[in-house]
């Protein structure tokens, strides 16, 4: 019915690109009063893309965003507030050291003579909200130390603060609880009863049939479609978010599996994630599937030691690793390629000779020192074998593409002869063939008798290279599904909570 | 008790209540501690050599500690925003010998128009600062860092080796290095001033609390829509004109001013504001901590001759202090890190 008529916040046909990578082609959507629209997608379907350009964060390069029908420029985060937009994201973007109060109206606080801040009528005023809302927050402490649940009410109460006639919810349920999911429910009905136009982003269907009048699904950045909810089956829904075909992208060879190399027994690490236990064979790829912040990579990094672990036993080969001793996990034959590159695994203004050896300077030094004839020779031999394109060994990493920056760690890890080989979304953001390149890679490694554990957030390559798939959903393993029953569906519906995998 | 009852109505709680926590405040505030050490400090002083207590000690110690609590002030502002000013002895220099040529070419001018000028010269080279970290999207700490060096270089060139002694200062300017007011040097007036002025603005304006949510979590007053540059410039402008402003102070009160004047500052001013509770990762602390940190160092360096202490521990001391400054800021952090992710797990 109130489709009829016209939208409030329209967007049309905007596009944004970073660098040469196309985030969002040419999406439209529209956003009415007194409806909860969900935007559903995979990992990278350019979801947060289109959040952050109605934030005013990120500017469409083409395309327009309209509200009541005129032509909005938002050229800032302040743009986007004093238009009324109201966003809410995953991660609550609070300030610890300020009051809740002072959180909730920042730059709009109340004011008294002089245009001095009116810190009673500031506390009156959040208390008022958070009555609304219901929960009892005291406005006066400071944010730090707020629960996940209670923050993101605080971003609520901002969001009522502004008077918001758009309110987009980016995940915001990402970390809550059922009982805390249902409460942030009911306010959000109330928004929406209240006259308001919700933007609802989320991974779980249940939600998204429970609170949502309509469905809006993005694929590689691309509109899939754009449907009323009864239209439109969570089958349906999870078949257009993931439809595409496999290709040959994937060289998987049939190997043997061998003796168990790594074992992971209750694993936990409080509040992130707990009693997760698996093995992987020699022979083995085994792929760790889930949605972004189920704690895939913190499992990882626990396992290599990067990362503390409060509970569980991690056995490499047999013999028991100590937590928090990556050198001990490397000794045993351990390497991690970590999930971003940049940050975590290269050293971005040093040569590819530096970089392709960091591993192993131990033992290619002479007398403790890092001389260059021995460096240089381990560096060509492994980039030769990765087929690494650099100009000059001395080029700083940086000036190098992507895909042959993960080479580059790639050749980093393998010069160490792992027999453990843990990668952490190994293909992100590099092109196809490259790509392929990394998987025939792993493959090969794999039938060398390496054992691969891989974290990706790519079904394809997930279905593609793995042996079997462990599905991690907000920090426990729910399932194993081995290759011969692994499909996009019943690995999605185990990451997403909807039900038994098949 | 006949306050009424309603005012405690919205948060539902008593006005006992609310004293009770006043309190707790009180006692939980950062600026606490540094009171705490700077009296037991006085006390055993004043106990050993009773004289430390006389006036003429406790003036100079007044005058020494003016100079620095105006820095530090300034400092606190930068560092409020997850920001830093080393450039600041340089600044201090520069508006002194600034000044001191001015009142050597025109002794008649006024004191206010000397104080005007000082803090003009030092607020222009803030803002210098500003804009290079604002467009130049380079760190404060470089920025300054360079700044330091080409602010005292400037200093150097201009003064070619020539030195403003005090007999080339109108005697007006020196009697103001000295006058009081009721017995109070104007030197600590324009201080105490500083601090309450500064002190009120960041509490109680708009600007003031973005300045603290910017160094809390920066991408968050992003996207709250804070005027992040502007106020990122405003902070170094005003980090300068108070260096300023000290510079001329430092000029009144010494009567010779040549280009080395105030090299070394940063680092006392820096190691002021961290012990007085300003973290250094931005957000938290105010100006009164900053100016009783800086206090607290004027006192430990006129204490420890009092006390026959080596001068060397002096530099020992002050970094102890800096490390247990930074220490109760991390412990603090840890245990609220702690506690959270304690409470998450519940949830889960």
């Amino acid at each position: 019915m109130s489709t009829e008529q016209a939208p409030r916040l329209a967007v049309r046909a905007v596009t944004k690109s970073f660098g040469a990578v196309a985030a969002v082609r040419e999406v439209s959507l529209d956003l009415h009063a007194g409806e909860v629209h969900a935007l559903v997608g995979e990992n990278g379907a350019g979801k947060s893309t289109v959040v952050k350009m109605l934030a005013g964060v990120h500017r469409p390069d083409s395309g327009t965003i309209e509200l009541d029908g005129r032509a909005l420029t938002l050229d800032g985060p302040a743009a986007a507030i004093a238009a009324g937009i109201a966003v809410i994201y995953q991660e609550p973007t609070l300030f610890p050291d300020l009051t809740v109060a002072e959180n909730v109206v920042m730059g709009r606080q109340p004011r008294r003579s002089l245009r001095r801040v009116d810190r009673p009528a500031m506390n009156a005023l959040a208390a008022g909200f958070f009555t609304r809302l219901g929960v009892a927050i005291d406005p006066d402490r400071p944010a730090r130390g707020l629960s996940i649940a209670d923050q993101q009410i605080v971003e609520i109460a901002k969001a009522l603060s502004l008077d918001a006639r758009v309110i987009v919810m980016d995940e915001p349920t990402a970390a809550l609880s059922p009982v805390e999911v249902e409460r942030l429910f009911a306010v959000a009905r109330a928004l929406r009863d209240g006259g308001a136009a919700l933007l609802f982003i989320s991974h779980r269907f249940e939600e998204i049939t429970a609170l949502c009048q309509r469905v809006t699904v993005l694929r590689d950045g691309a509109l899939v479609s754009s449907d009323p909810i009864e239209d439109l089956t969570v089958d349906e829904m999870v078949r257009r978010m993931v439809g595409r075909p496999l290709s040959t992208l994937f060289p998987k060879r049939d190997v043997p599996a061998g003796d168990v190399l790594l074992a992971v027994r209750d694993l936990g690490r409080r509040g992130v994630f707990s009693e997760v236990s698996f093995e992987v064979r020699a022979g083995e790829i085994v792929a760790l599937a889930g949605l972004v912040g189920a704690g895939r990579s913190e499992v990882v990094r626990a396992v290599f030691g990067v990362d503390p672990r409060d509970t569980g036993v991690v056995r490499v080969g047999g013999r028991e690793l100590r937590a928090g001793d990556p050198r001990a996990a490397m000794a045993a034959g351990v390497a991690l390629v970590p999930e971003d590159r940049r940050q975590q695994g290269l050293v971005l203004e040093a040569s590819v000779a530096r970089n392709a050896t960091t591993t192993r300077w131990r033992s290619l030094a002479r007398f403790g020192l890092l001389l260059g004839g021995a460096e240089r020779r381990a560096a060509r031999e492994w980039t030769a074998r990765l087929q690494t394109k650099y100009a000059d060994l001395d080029d700083p990493v940086s000036r190098l593409s992507g895909g042959n920056q993960q080479k580059v760690v790639l050749a980093k890890w393998l010069s160490t002869a792992p027999r453990v080989l843990i990668v952490d979304e190994p293909t992100r953001g590099i092109d196809v063939a490259t790509k392929a390149e990394v998987h025939r890679l792993m493959s090969d490694l794999a039938a060398e008798g390496v054992a691969v554990l891989m974290v990706s957030s790519e079904l394809p390559e997930v279905l593609g290279m793995a042996d079997r798939v462990l599905v991690m959903r907000e920090g426990r393993l729910v399932a194993e599904i081995p290759r011969e029953r692994a499909d996009e569906e019943s690995v999605m519906r185990a990451a997403t909570g909807q039900g038994a995998a098949a | 008790m006949t306050a009424p009852e309603k005012a405690a109505a919205p948060t539902g709680r008593t006005p006992d209540d609310a004293a009770a926590s006043r309190v707790a405040v009180l006692l939980r505030a950062r600026e606490l501690g540094i009171v705490l050490a700077l009296g037991a400090l006085v006390a055993v002083t004043a106990a050993i050599n009773p004289r430390f207590l006389s006036a003429q000690s406790v003036r100079d110690l007044a005058l020494g500690a003016a100079i620095l609590v105006v820095l530090a002030v300034g400092q606190t502002v930068v560092v409020i925003t997850r920001n830093i000013d080393l450039s600041v002895g340089s600044v201090l220099g520069l508006s002194a010998f600034a000044t001191g040529s001015l009142l050597q070419a025109a002794p008649g001018t006024p004191v206010v128009v000397a104080l005007l000028v000082g803090t003009l010269v030092g607020g222009l080279c803030g803002l210098v600062n500003g804009a290079l970290v604002r467009f130049g999207n380079v760190p404060a700490l470089v920025v300054t860092l360079g700044t330091l060096y080409v602010y005292r270089g400037v200093c150097f060139f201009w003064a070619g080796g020539q030195q403003i002694n005090a007999d080339e200062l109108p005697p007006a300017f020196l009697a103001f290095g000295t006058a009081t007011v009721l017995g109070v040097p104007w030197l600590l007036l324009i201080a105490l001033a500083v601090v309450l002025v500064a002190g009120y603005a960041l509490r109680n304006y708009r600007s003031g609390r973005e300045l603290y949510a910017m160094g809390s979590h920066p991408q968050a007053a992003v996207l709250a829509g804070v005027p992040v540059g502007r106020r990122l410039l405003a902070a170094f402008a005003v980090s300068g004109a108070l260096a300023g402003l000290a510079g001329v102070l430092f000029a009144a009160r010494f009567g010779t001013v040549d280009a080395a004047s105030g090299t070394g500052d940063e680092l006392d001013v820096v190691a002021a504001v961290v012990v007085g509770g300003v973290a250094v990762f931005g957000g938290s602390g105010t100006v009164y901590g900053a100016a009783i940190g800086a206090l607290l160092l004027t006192t430990i360096g006129s204490a420890l001759p009092v006390l026959a202490i080596d001068q060397f521990w002096q530099g020992a001391i002050v970094g102890a202090l800096i490390l247990a400054a930074i220490g109760t800021d991390r412990a603090v952090a840890a245990r609220v890190a702690a506690r959270l992710r304690r409470r998450e797990a519940h949830h889960g």
